[in-house]
C-alpha cells in the first residue's frame, strides 16, 4: 500500500505530534487557563473527524463507489446500537453481525 | 480503602485501571490485524503502537494512508482525531503540574482516555492526595492498559495474515470508527458537529490530497462550537 519511507515518516511524525499534544499543557503551559473558544472547538474534534472519515467509506462502499446496501445497513446498526447502549462493543457486535448476515442473505 | 502511601496509590490505580483492558485490548488486536492486512510487518506494527498509543489516531492513519493521501495529510488527520488528549493534558495540569519534569514527560507519553478519565475523577474526589500519590495513582491506571495494548497489538499482527479470507475486513475500520463515535454523541451540539462533518465529508470526498477530511472535520468542529454557544445563549 505504501512504501517504507512514507510509513516511517507517518509513525515518527504521529509519535512526535501525539507526544507534543499530550505534553503541551502538562509541560509548558502549567496552570494558566485556556481560552474558552479553543476549549469549545477542541470538544468537538473527535466527534467531527471520525464520522467524516467513516461517511464516505460507508456511502461509497460498493463496486466503483456505488452504494452497498449491506454495508450501509451495518453502519446504521453500529451507530444505532452505539447511541442506544453507549457501549462500544455492543455497537461493534451489532455492525459485524448485521454485515455478515446481510452478505450471506443477499 | 483510603490511600495512605505512594505505593498504595499505585496499586489503587492498577485496580481501577484493570477493567479497561477490555476496552483497549480488542482495539489493539484489531489494529494489529488490519495493519498487517495493509502490509505492515510485525516490527512496524509494534513500533506504531509503542510510539503513538492512540487507537482512533492509529486507525485513522491506516485508513488515510490506504486512500493514497500525502504524508502530511495522513499525519494531520490522525493528529486531529487525537486533539482530545491536549484537552486531557490541560485538565490534569492543575493536579500534576508541580511534579518533576521527568515524571511529567512519562505522564504525557502515557496520557490516554482511560488514564485521564480515572485520574481526573480520583483527583477531583480526593483533593487531599499529595502530588507524588497522584502521580503514583496515574501510572498505576496506565499499567494494565499498556500491557494489553502492546500484547494484543502483537497478537493481532501475528494472527493478521492467517485469518480466513472471506471475513469482510474491509469494513472493520468504518465499524470501529462508528462504534467509537456513537457513545461520544452526548449532547445536541455533538450531534450537530457529527452531522455537519458527515455532510461536508461526503460533498468534499473528491477534494484532492484527502483534504476533504480536514475541511469536514473543521466544519464539524465549528458547527458544534457555534451550536453550543447558541444553546447556552438561550438557556436561563
Amino acid at each position: 500500500m505504501t512504501d517504507g519511507m512514507t510509513l516511517w515518516t507517518v509513525i515518527i511524525g504521529l509519535g512526535v505530534g501525539s507526544f507534543l499534544l499530550r505534553f503541551t499543557f502538562l509541560g509548558f503551559v502549567g496552570d494558566r487557563p485556556l481560552p474558552d473558544w479553543l476549549l469549545r472547538h477542541l470538544r468537538y474534534t473527535a466527534v467531527a473527524i471520525l464520522p467524516a472519515l467513516a461517511a464516505p467509506l460507508v456511502v461509497y462502499s460498493g463496486e466503483n463507489g456505488s452504494v452497498d446496501i449491506a454495508r450501509v445497513v451495518a453502519a446504521l446498526a453500529t451507530l444505532g446500537v452505539g447511541i442506544w447502549t453507549r457501549n462500544v462493543f455492543a455497537a461493534i457486535g451489532a455492525g459485524a453481525v448485521t454485515l455478515i448476515i446481510l452478505i450471506y442473505a443477499i | 480503602m483510603p490511600i495512605t502511601t505512594t505505593k498504595s496509590a499505585f496499586w489503587a490505580g492498577v485496580r481501577d485501571g484493570a477493567p479497561f483492558v477490555f476496552v483497549a485490548g480488542p482495539f489493539a488486536l484489531l489494529f494489529g490485524v488490519l495493519a498487517t492486512e495493509a502490509g505492515l510487518n510485525v516490527f512496524e506494527v509494534m513500533t506504531f503502537s509503542l510510539v503513538v498509543i492512540a487507537g482512533a489516531a492509529q486507525f485513522t492513519a491506516l485508513q488515510v494512508m490506504q486512500n493514497e493521501a500525502p504524508t502530511v495529510v495522513v499525519i494531520l488527520s490522525a493528529l486531529a482525531v487525537n486533539l482530545r488528549v491536549a484537552m486531557y493534558s490541560a485538565a490534569l495540569t492543575p493536579y500534576l503540574g508541580r511534579a518533576p519534569l521527568w515524571q511529567r514527560v512519562f505522564a504525557a507519553y502515557l496520557l490516554v482516555d482511560q488514564s485521564y478519565a480515572l485520574s481526573h475523577a480520583k483527583f477531583d474526589a480526593e483533593p487531599e492526595l499529595t502530588v507524588p500519590q497522584r502521580m503514583a495513582y496515574y501510572f498505576g491506571t496506565c499499567l494494565p492498559v499498556l500491557i494489553f495494548w502492546f500484547g494484543l497489538s502483537y497478537l493481532g499482527a501475528a494472527l493478521g495474515t492467517q485469518l480466513p479470507q472471506d471475513i469482510p475486513l474491509d469494513f472493520a475500520l468504518p465499524i470501529a470508527f462508528l462504534s467509537m463515535v456513537a457513545p461520544m454523541v452526548r449532547t445536541l451540539p455533538h450531534l450537530i458537529a457529527a452531522v455537519v462533518a458527515v455532510i461536508v465529508g461526503l460533498l468534499a470526498v473528491s477534494v484532492p490530497y484527502s483534504l476533504g477530511l480536514i475541511i469536514a472535520g473543521a466544519a464539524g468542529m465549528m458547527a458544534g462550537a457555534q451550536a453550543e454557544l447558541m444553546l447556552k445563549g438561550r438557556a436561563p
